[in-house]
């Protein structure tokens, strides 16, 4: 069993969560019409043997999506941080205090 | 190297089986070749024995870093089936469900295909209208299925769940016949055997590590056994896939690595005379019983991108729930092996046989969970388009640039989650 320390609910069986897969692939705008810039993202993946960020969501606890990083060959979990930049920045502010 | 027949059993028999000459050759690899096949899985046996056989190239060799069979081709649950959808689909997988018909013949190799029958179940009048519709399709591409009610199903499978506490009440399946299994390692020993005996080089414990380009021309492959030139590459590497076409500098791909466990169980008198399946959501199992008389089953992924030949215990737990949902006489029996293997996961969830952006190097990949059954047919187009340098038309659809193209080939109109398809 995986166990992937939530940032809000501490270390939790990786059961509790759901895989949506690599972390580092943005969309381009809604608006963008560069066909070569949505296949990318749609389709292409590093896939590598070794550290891969990727997003689960802790969805059997608090819900909130996490970027983890872990080794795709060892296992290994390096960290979780929530995964949208705002929540990340307000639970540093709120851990600061 | 003497034929297997019922004439040399007998001989043998009769003089202590002490005359068996190996099965394949152990050569060192030549410092080059007409054509050179990374993998030796499946794939990647099927593709050299078709080089030979169909396209007369004999120069060639296959290079696999462990031994032939230890990756997915020895890992599998054996299932052979042609009940797919999509035309693509169905033209390949029927060409190759009648290349298994007659394979055993063919190697001159017992690979033991066990036309059974397979049945998927159905839970809900809804998956009913889609097990007819799916059963209209293959009957129009001329591919025998049969509807079959509860009733057929509690006389031909009585072992399953039928009571009205079910876990899910089973209203009923489909049924292709020709279906089955085959004894996997018996695949992979086949063809190599076969392939040796017509010259193809088998050269095992030799890693390849780079691929050598001259411009955009593919020249050959760095190993752990030296240098080896070749002017024809073919990938059919799975599940490691993305590290050689990393080698080959063709940028990123349109796949993912997860791992897919299989069960066995201790061996048990006759029980299960077909392959019987389910999916549905929240739960996904297919059990069959091998010849040995152990249940060979499985269900999904672990879901997390891994490269590790390890499983994980929820789905274990998830497994073991599916197989007591469907049959609680399996509930005092005993696991005697569990393992995984390392799945070339794609975006549509079709396989790719292909020519890539370099010259002189072929790409073999994406089989997610069923490329077993593929295994003759995808020897056998990506041989043609090795030798030929042009697709195969079985297999041109099946291009990497179909993503590109918008032209996706999906089963399942999954989307490109390449772990749900
Ligand atoms: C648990 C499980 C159950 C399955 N069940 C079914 C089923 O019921 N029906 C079905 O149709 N399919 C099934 N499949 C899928 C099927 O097994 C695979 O799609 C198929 O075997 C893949 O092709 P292959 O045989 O060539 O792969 P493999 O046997 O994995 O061959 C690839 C080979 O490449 C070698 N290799 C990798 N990197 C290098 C390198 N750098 N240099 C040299 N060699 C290298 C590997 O060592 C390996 O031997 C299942 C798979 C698994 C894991
Ligand atoms: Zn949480």
């Amino acid at each position: 069993m995986l166990r992937i320390p939530c940032p809000f609910c501490g270390p939790r069986d990786h059961a509790e969560f759901t895989y949506l897969g690599d972390a580092t692939v943005t969309y381009p705008p809604i608006d963008s019409t560069d066909q070569r810039a949505w296949y990318e993202a749609v389709y292409l993946r590093d896939n590598p043997r070794g550290p891969h960020k990727e997003l689960w969501q802790h969805v059997n606890g608090c819900r909130m999506w996490l970027a983890v990083e872990r080794d795709t060959m060892t296992h290994e979990i390096k960290s979780a941080t929530a995964a949208h930049p705002g929540t990340r920045a307000a639970l540093a502010a709120e851990t600061a205090r | 190297m003497n034929r297997y027949s019922w004439f040399s059993v007998l001989k043998e028999g009769l003089t202590g089986h002490k005359g068996w000459p190996r099965a394949w050759r152990d050569p060192e690899p030549k410092p080059a070749y007409d054509a050179i096949v990374v993998g030796g899985g499946g794939h990647g046996l099927s593709t050299a024995y078709y080089l030979a056989r169909n396209h007369g190239m004999r120069n060639i060799a296959v290079l696999e870093k462990g031994y032939l069979g230890g990756g997915n081709v020895g890992r599998n649950t054996t299932i052979v089936r042609s009940n797919y959808m999509l035309p693509y689909s169905t033209q390949f997988y029927e060409f190759s469900l009648k290349l298994w018909e007659n394979l055993s013949h063919e190697l001159n190799y017992n690979v033991m295909f066990s036309q059974r029958g397979q049945i998927g179940l159905f839970h809900s009048p809804a998956a009913r209208d889609a097990a007819a519709r799916r059963a209209n399709t293959m009957r129009l591409n001329d591919i025998e299925a049969e509807l079959l009610s509860r009733e057929q199903l509690m006389t031909m499978i009585p072992h399953l769940d039928y009571s009205a506490s079910a876990r899910f009440p089973i209203l009923g399946g489909i049924l292709q016949r020709r279906a089955g299994t085959a004894r996997h390692d018996a695949v992979a020993w086949g063809y190599a055997r076969a392939a040796d005996r017509l010259g193809v080089d088998l050269i095992q414990n030799c890693e390849v590590t780079g691929i050598l380009r001259q411009g955009n021309r593919v020249t050959g492959v760095e190993t752990t056994r030296g240098t080896i030139l070749a002017p024809k590459v073919g990938l059919a590497v799975a599940g490691n896939t993305t590290l050689l076409t990393d080698m080959a500098g063709l940028g990123r791909m349109p796949i993912e690595s997860h791992k897919l466990q299989a069960f066995v169980s201790e061996p048990l008198k006759p029980l299960l005379d077909y392959v019987v399946a389910f999916a549905l959501p929240g739960g996904h199992f297919y059990i069959s019983q091998s010849d040995k008389g152990g249940l060979v089953f499985g269900g999904d992924l672990d879901m997390y991108n891994s490269y590790a030949q390890k499983g994980n215990l929820p789905v274990v737990e998830d497994v073991a729930g599916c197989a007591m949902a469907l049959m609680p006489c399996l509930g005092r029996v005993r696991l005697l092996r569990h393992w995984s293997g390392v799945m070339d996961m794609s975006m549509d969830g079709s396989h790719i046989i292909s020519k890539t952006a370099v010259e002189g190097l072929y790409l073999n990949t994406g089989w997610c969970y069923g490329g077993f059954k593929a295994t003759p047919a995808s020897g056998w187009c990506f041989a043609s388009t090795m030798a030929k340098d042009e697709p195969h038309e079985l297999t041109a659809a099946f291009s990497l640039d179909r993503f590109e193209r918008g032209l996706a080939i999906d089963e399942k109109g999954q989307g490109p989650t390449p772990n749900l398809h």
